[in-house]
């Protein structure tokens, strides 16, 4: 690609400077709106009836009494939703079954799990909502229900379904269970390699599920016209998928359904999936009035995906020189009520930043009454990175070698295999631990009941299909949309690589959010590759339409097309004609567009391929309080290689909330539930997510490896922040206290008690 | 049940509305009065998401009536800059990028100005007790931090 070479040779302009979001003012005067702002002429209430059992038959449900409730304009249950084929639809990371998608949004024969919903009414007020909601007669037939992962996988485990023979396993078992499936990945001879080893650290770790913890809890607002054209508004990780899913699930035809991008107040991955824009849509479609559904705080925690949770056994087998020579993994992930827990990508990225030639990964996927896992920042990474991470640390420290030096030594470069098959073809580990080695903080002093901690982790990143449009208005300004919903400052980026193409100021560029009718095709925002795909749809949009300036100068001059260059935002005469016109800037080309040919505008829409991933290493320094083990952050260090910067500014911001995150499901996040399989702490008092007072000031520092198959070097940033902070965290407490932290999360209690075991590492 | 009739102040302006005995002020401001800036988080008083200021006061409106407001002096994000001008705190949120999804913004905006009117000069350590009430989820607080101490700087000098 010799255009991606010579922009790459450019100095680069406006890329890595910190200009204002385009979209920041809405979003500090109060003007930006989502998911739950938007309002119709004649729009009513949508509330949903949520099972109070964790396992339940549904025998009956009755609704005549609140279908008479003056103001209740409907209500509907899952027989107002068609039957879906059962059948797992998409690659294996990420496959999709609406068989259960559909029982997911509403249950059918069972319910699943506490908050599992059961019926939705649809009311001029809120408060008839809630009144009507009352008055349906659920009959439920309690059974014995299964919340822990371990539990759920015993052979006397009560059964979700009864029908699940678990998959990947030869010759198929015989009896049904509650793992849906077994992944076993390996290279090279875990025997020989284990009997080569001078030591051998094997342990054992439990993580508890977490939660997303966006602040925007789900909400929507749905009309439908009475020829079967409807409208959503929905504040959503990705409108087009918002749109797929509703129409497969409403057995409508994709064309009739318009999704508007609301802004999205956090997702982390759990706004990648839908859960209340089906009933929106099935009771507006009922009624013929909008309907808005908002999701309560309660209904986040009981009804929508926190990541799994995990039991893991990890063993490493080392030389005495450092050379790690076998690693095996044994990863169970509650999927939750449904199959597709991120086991898969758990085994894949265990092992991955390091090169070890035996190498083995066993993966189950485990259904038990909880709510359905879904994606979380980096899914599945995070979680088996503790436990790798963990033995790491302790593998360096049986062989007396720094652990950041023995991370070094045993780090994967190009060429080395993964457990998956392929080759990495980046080596930017490396990197990130270097950073580290020279940060300051890695051998400053540490006090009494102080400790560090270091570990690392890698993310797969992503590209895949994005679209991008160009529009050259005539004052020489551009529209530049893409179909990407912006979470994290996603339009200041594609501004700058817009504005970096075409040669013009940053604040000449609009960047906008289009809806699903007004743009190709986009994925959702999510697996860190909006930067990366959406940018080279921009780019390359941008491309075309420098293209056509060109024609258009080329047809002013009366010279031919390939006499024209581009040049920093102006089109210039080359070759023979060098120097024999004025050039031609973008904005006096705009305005005489009209005589010229008309409007200027290009789209490109692309299945990116190309991506590099992300390597993320990190210090962590903590003090434990041997009164109340309680844990203080006293200084966090996030070395990533984030292949290049766009917006620095908005790339430090993801590391520092994924190192936040991290620091909470190290510390204090988890679901806890009662003897009868109710959730206790729905709610962000007793569910305790990192407050500003938790946190020192968090130290991104940012690697620039630059990706070479990018225009301008974008790997992606979004997600391998998160991967190592959990086991940097765990590594830094089992330091401070000489006992090895192997649960999650570590909160006092569970400190206070290893304070007291004298179990060392 | 017949509503109630409440006679209030919002941002300056005198303002009537209607609601039920049970609506909070949070519901009041968004679905009777469409001031949708101020953001429902949880509506247990958690995350500070719908802060306002009650006759100064900063308060979860999530965790006051609509009827409580009879008389009183209500400030919303809609009210914080003034006229076209953004309020320092404001503008340097978006010089710091002191913001990603923006859903905790308008309420840690609400709650930074009142911390700043009670403490003109905070320390790092108190700008984060002082904003230990306002849950944000995608920025680890640290440019959050930085924005205030910075708009706390020019408001003195100003």
């Amino acid at each position: 690609m010799p255009d991606t070479i010579k922009l790459e040779e450019k100095k680069l302009k406006v890329i890595g400077t910190r200009p204002v979001r385009p979209d920041g003012v809405p979003k500090v005067t109060g003007l930006a709106r989502y998911g739950a702002d938007y309002s119709l002429p004649g729009m009513l209430w949508g509330k949903i009836l949520r099972s109070p059992h964790a396992h339940a038959r549904i025998r009956s449900i009755d609704t005549s009494q609140a279908q008479a409730l003056p103001g209740v304009k409907a209500v509907m249950t899952s027989a107002d939703l068609p039957e879906q084929k059962f059948e797992y639809v998409g690659p294996e990371r990420v496959a999709v079954n609406f068989w259960h998608m559909t029982r997911n949004i509403m249950a059918r024969e069972k319910v699943l799990y506490e908050g599992h919903a059961v019926a939705a009414v649809a009311a001029i007020s809120s408060t008839v909502a809630d009144e009507a909601l009352r008055l349906i007669k659920v009959d439920y037939e309690v059974l014995p229900h299964v919340i822990d992962v371990d539990e759920a996988m015993r052979p006397d485990a009560p059964l979700l379904f009864a029908d699940m023979i678990t998959r990947g396993v030869e010759p198929a078992p015989g009896k049904p269970s509650n793992i849906s499936k077994r992944i076993e990945l390996k290279i090279g001879d875990l025997e020989a390699g284990f009997a080569a080893a001078d030591e051998i650290v094997e342990m054992d770790f439990k993580t508890a599920p977490v939660h997303q913890g966006y602040i925007e809890p789900q909400g929507c607002l749905a009309r439908f016209d009475t020829d079967g054209q409807g409208e959503i508004w929905a504040s959503s990780q990705g409108h087009f998928v918002v749109r797929a899913f509703t129409a497969q699930l409403l057995e409508m035809n994709i064309g009739n359904l318009l999704v508007h991008p609301a802004e999205i107040g956090g997702g982390f991955g759990g706004k990648t999936v839908i859960y209340i824009e089906p009933v929106a849509a099935v009771l507006s479609r009922k009624t013929g009035h909008p309907v808005k559904i908002v999701m309560s705080r309660e209904d986040v925690f009981m009804a929508t995906g926190p990541t799994s949770g995990a039991a893991m056994t990890v063993k490493i087998g080392v030389k005495k020189d450092g050379k790690i020579v076998a690693a095996d993994g044994l990863f169970k992930f509650q999927a939750g009520a449904f199959p597709g827990s991120p086991v898969m990508n758990a085994c894949m990225c265990s092992f991955a930043p390091y090169d070890i030639p035996n190498v083995r990964s066993v993966g189950y996927d485990v259904v038990c009454n909880r709510p359905k896992s879904a994606a979380y920042r980096a899914p599945g990474s995070p979680i088996s990175a503790f436990a790798v991470e963990s033995v790491i640390d302790v593998a360096a420290a049986r062989i007396g070698m720094d652990p950041l030096q023995f991370r070094l030594k045993n780090s994967a470069k190009v060429g080395t295999p993964t457990v998956w098959g392929p080759k990495h073809a980046h080596d930017s580990y490396a990197a990130t631990i270097q950073a580290l080695l020279k940060h300051p903080g890695y051998t400053a002093p540490l006090g009494k009941n102080q400790g560090r901690g270091v570990a690392s982790g890698f993310w797969f990143n992503n590209g895949g299909e994005s679209s991008a449009t160009a529009h050259v208005n005539e004052d020489g300004t551009v529209v530049v949309a893409t179909g990407s919903p912006d979470i994290g400052g996603s339009r200041a980026s594609m501004a700058l690589m817009a504005a970096e193409t075409l040669g013009i100021d940053y604040d000449k560029v609009r960047p906008i959010v289009a809806d699903t009718a007004s743009i190709g095709y986009t994925h959702v925002t999510g697996g860190s590759r909006v930067t990366f795909a959406s940018g080279i749809a921009v780019i390359e949009a941008c491309k075309k339409v420098i293209g056509e300036l060109r024609a258009r100068a080329a047809m002013t001059w009366d010279v031919d097309v390939d006499d024209v260059i581009w040049e920093e935002g102006h089109a210039r005469p080359a070759g023979k004609n060098m120097g024999r016109f004025e050039p031609l800037s973008l904005k006096a080309i705009a305005a005489k567009k009209a005589v010229t040919g008309g409007p200027i505008s290009a789209s490109a829409s692309v299945n990116a391929g190309g991506v590099a991933p992300g390597f993320a290493s990190e210090l962590c320094d903590v003090e434990v309080d041997p009164e109340t083990g309680g844990v203080k952050i006293l200084r966090f260090v996030a070395a990533q290689d984030v292949g290049r910067a766009i917006h620095p500014s908005y790339v430090e911001g993801q590391i520092q909330g994924g190192v936040a995150q991290g620091i909470g499901w190290a510390l204090n996040e988890e679901y806890i539930y009662d003897q009868a399989g109710r959730l206790l702490n729905a709610g962000f008092l007793d569910y305790r997510i990192p407050v500003a007072s938790d946190l020192p000031m968090i130290e991104a520092v940012l690697v620039e490896v630059p990706n070479p198959n990018h225009p301008f070097g974008v790997k992606g940033a979004g997600e391998v922040n998160i991967v190592p902070s959990m086991a940097a965290v765990a590594n830094a407490v089992s330091h401070a206290i000489g006992r090895r932290m192997t649960e999650l999360p570590m909160s006092p209690p569970k400190v206070l008690v290893a304070l007291d075991s004298g179990r060392g590492d | 049940m017949a509503k109630h009739h409440v006679t209030a102040t919002i941002n300056g302006n005198g303002v009537e509305f209607l609601c039920e005995t049970h609506q909070t002020l949070l519901e009041v401001l968004r679905d009777e009065l469409g001031l949708t800036g101020t953001k429902e988080g949880c509506g247990t008083g958690d995350c500070g998401a719908c802060s306002v200021t009650v006759d100064g006061r900063l308060v979860c409106s999530c965790l006051v009536l609509g009827v409580e407001t009879e008389g009183k002096s209500i400030q919303t994000i809609e009210g914080m800059g003034v006229g076209k001008d953004l309020h320092p705190l404001q503008r340097k949120f978006l010089e710091h990028a002191a913001l990603q999804c923006g859903i905790c913004t308008p309420g840690i905006l609400i709650a930074a100005r009142s911390l700043l009117e009670r403490n003109p000069n905070p320390t790092e350590e108190e700008v984060r007790y002082g904003l230990a009430g306002n849950l944000c989820r995608c920025t680890g607080y640290h440019k959050i931090v930085d924005a205030v101490l910075d708009a706390a700087r020019e408001m003195r000098r100003a």
